[in-house]
């Protein structure tokens, strides 16, 4: 596998061709915040957060979908980096509606997470308030589509480690949601295995254990790591 | 040194933010030394007074009466802080927004579950009508500081308080602005 030498914010890094900006740097132990990224599942480039500066490219680029390539130079951290990100978590949150304080998450949501490491003390957005439905017809779990970030996480686990292809993301932009089957409650699915996949991979309120209430919802990401790394690398980890 | 004008006003909140307040215990004493309180709920004076230096604004504003007590405040006010997550992000007080307008709040409240002589209160200038939007309070003035929590905790609170006595600033940052 041929390597690639490349710099992140000044520090020489070397990576192995066909890997993500996003993946040299974790290697490298450098942090760049991500949100729609799950480890273990396909990349989508959908949150933005990821965004980076690369000489030469007068754009910035989402470190989870950019292969390294040879002599590029990466800067992960900068005033107009800042100023996006902050900027893109204020939309999340002003787009659905964000109770934290009654959020079965609260306390262990990346969204959360996200906004208090970048600073985010408030939106500087006018609030949509739209009006948004919960689904509670799964025998055991829950959708609030009021917290959903569409990351699309729950979507790409469902079709690709438990192969069942229930979840899906309806319409676009704002009005996009997360719908299971052809859009009719999770409790009338045929498909789902009720495996719990996707309420693992969730990063907010969004998707819950029935019977959570607030700030009691935890996820235990190692079951999903049990089964990318059986696929992949063939091992079962105990 | 003369003391800071202080105060607090209760808005479109429950109260939770305040009795966090009182829950600096006992640095209650030495903030008493630091600053004046000119006007509070815990105090008995019926006008906002001009020329405050700090005021934390706990709540939404939901109703006529806040709108009109949230611009005089800011008129007031060198320093506005939004305290608690009902002012910086609308929160529990904002919910009932995606219904759009009040009516369907009201309804609910005092029409449908009501068994005794069901009625929408209404009394001009006792009962402030409800806004059809509940908003931050910076939506409708500008706000100096953020204080989020529900309720910020009490050593949040002072942590903000002691900066801006300090003279350090009005900012907090890290755990401190965590939402919920
Ligand atoms: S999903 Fe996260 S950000 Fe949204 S209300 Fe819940 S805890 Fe808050
Ligand atoms: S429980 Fe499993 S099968 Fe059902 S929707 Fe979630 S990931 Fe798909
Ligand atoms: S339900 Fe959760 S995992 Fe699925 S798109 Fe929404 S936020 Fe992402
Ligand atoms: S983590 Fe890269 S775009 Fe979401």
């Amino acid at each position: 596998m041929p390597v690639r030498t490349l710099t992140i914010d000044g520090k020489p890094v070397s990576a192995v061709e066909g890997q993500t900006v996003l993946d040299a740097a974790q290697d490298a132990g450098i942090t760049i915040p991500t949100l729609c990224h799950l480890d273990g599942v396909s990349d989508v480039g959908a949150c933005r957060l990821c965004l980076v500066e690369v000489t030469g490219v007068s754009r910035l680029l989402p470190a989870c979908v950019t292969k390294v390539t040879e002599g590029m130079e990466v800067r992960t951290e900068s005033e107009r980096l800042k100023r996006y990100r902050r900027m893109i978590l204020e939309l999340l949150f002003a787009e659905r509606n964000h109770v934290c304080a009654v959020c079965v998450s609260n306390g262990r949501c990346e969204l959360q997470n996200l906004a208090v490491a970048q600073g985010m003390d408030h939106v500087r957005f006018a609030y949509r308030f739209p009006p948004y439905e919960v689904d509670i017809t799964h025998r055991m779990f829950g959708m609030d589509h009021n917290r959903c970030v569409l990351c699309s996480r729950c979507v790409r686990v469902c079709w690709f480690i438990e192969g069942a292809a229930t979840k899906n993301v309806a319409g676009r932009g704002a009005g996009a949601r997360i719908i299971t089957d052809l859009s009719q409650p999770w409790g009338k699915s045929e498909t789902c295995t009720s495996c719990g996949k996707c309420v693992q991979a969730c990063p907010t309120g969004a998707k819950f254990h029935k019977g959570s209430t607030v700030a009691e919802m935890e996820r235990d990401r190692s079951r999903l790591e049990f089964i990318v790394t059986a696929r992949e690398k063939k091992q079962w980890i105990v | 040194m003369d003391r800071l004008t202080f105060a607090t006003v209760w808005l479109g909140g429950c109260s939770g933010c305040h009795m966090s307040f009182l829950d600096l215990d006992e640095w209650l004493v030495d903030l008493a030394d630091m600053v004046e309180v000119v006007y509070s709920p815990i105090v008995d004076r019926k006008e906002y007074p001009e020329n405050v230096a700090v005021c934390l604004i706990e709540g939404a504003v939901a109703n006529e009466d806040n709108l009109e007590q949230v611009k005089l405040i800011r008129a007031r006010t060198r320093l506005l802080v939004s305290f608690g997550d009902c002012a910086v992000t609308g929160n529990v007080t904002a919910m009932r927004n995606p219904l759009r307008t009040a009516e369907p709040v009201l309804q609910r409240a005092y029409l449908d579950t009501a068994n005794l002589r069901p009625r929408i209160p209404q009394a001009r200038g006792i009962v402030p009508p409800l806004l059809d939007q509940v908003l931050p309070v910076h939506e409708v003035v500008p706000v100096d500081s953020f204080l989020p929590g529900c309720p910020p905790p009490a050593d949040r609170i002072r942590t903000l308080l002691q900066d801006v006595i300090a003279g350090k600033g009005s900012l907090l940052s890290g755990e401190n602005i965590r939402f919920g």
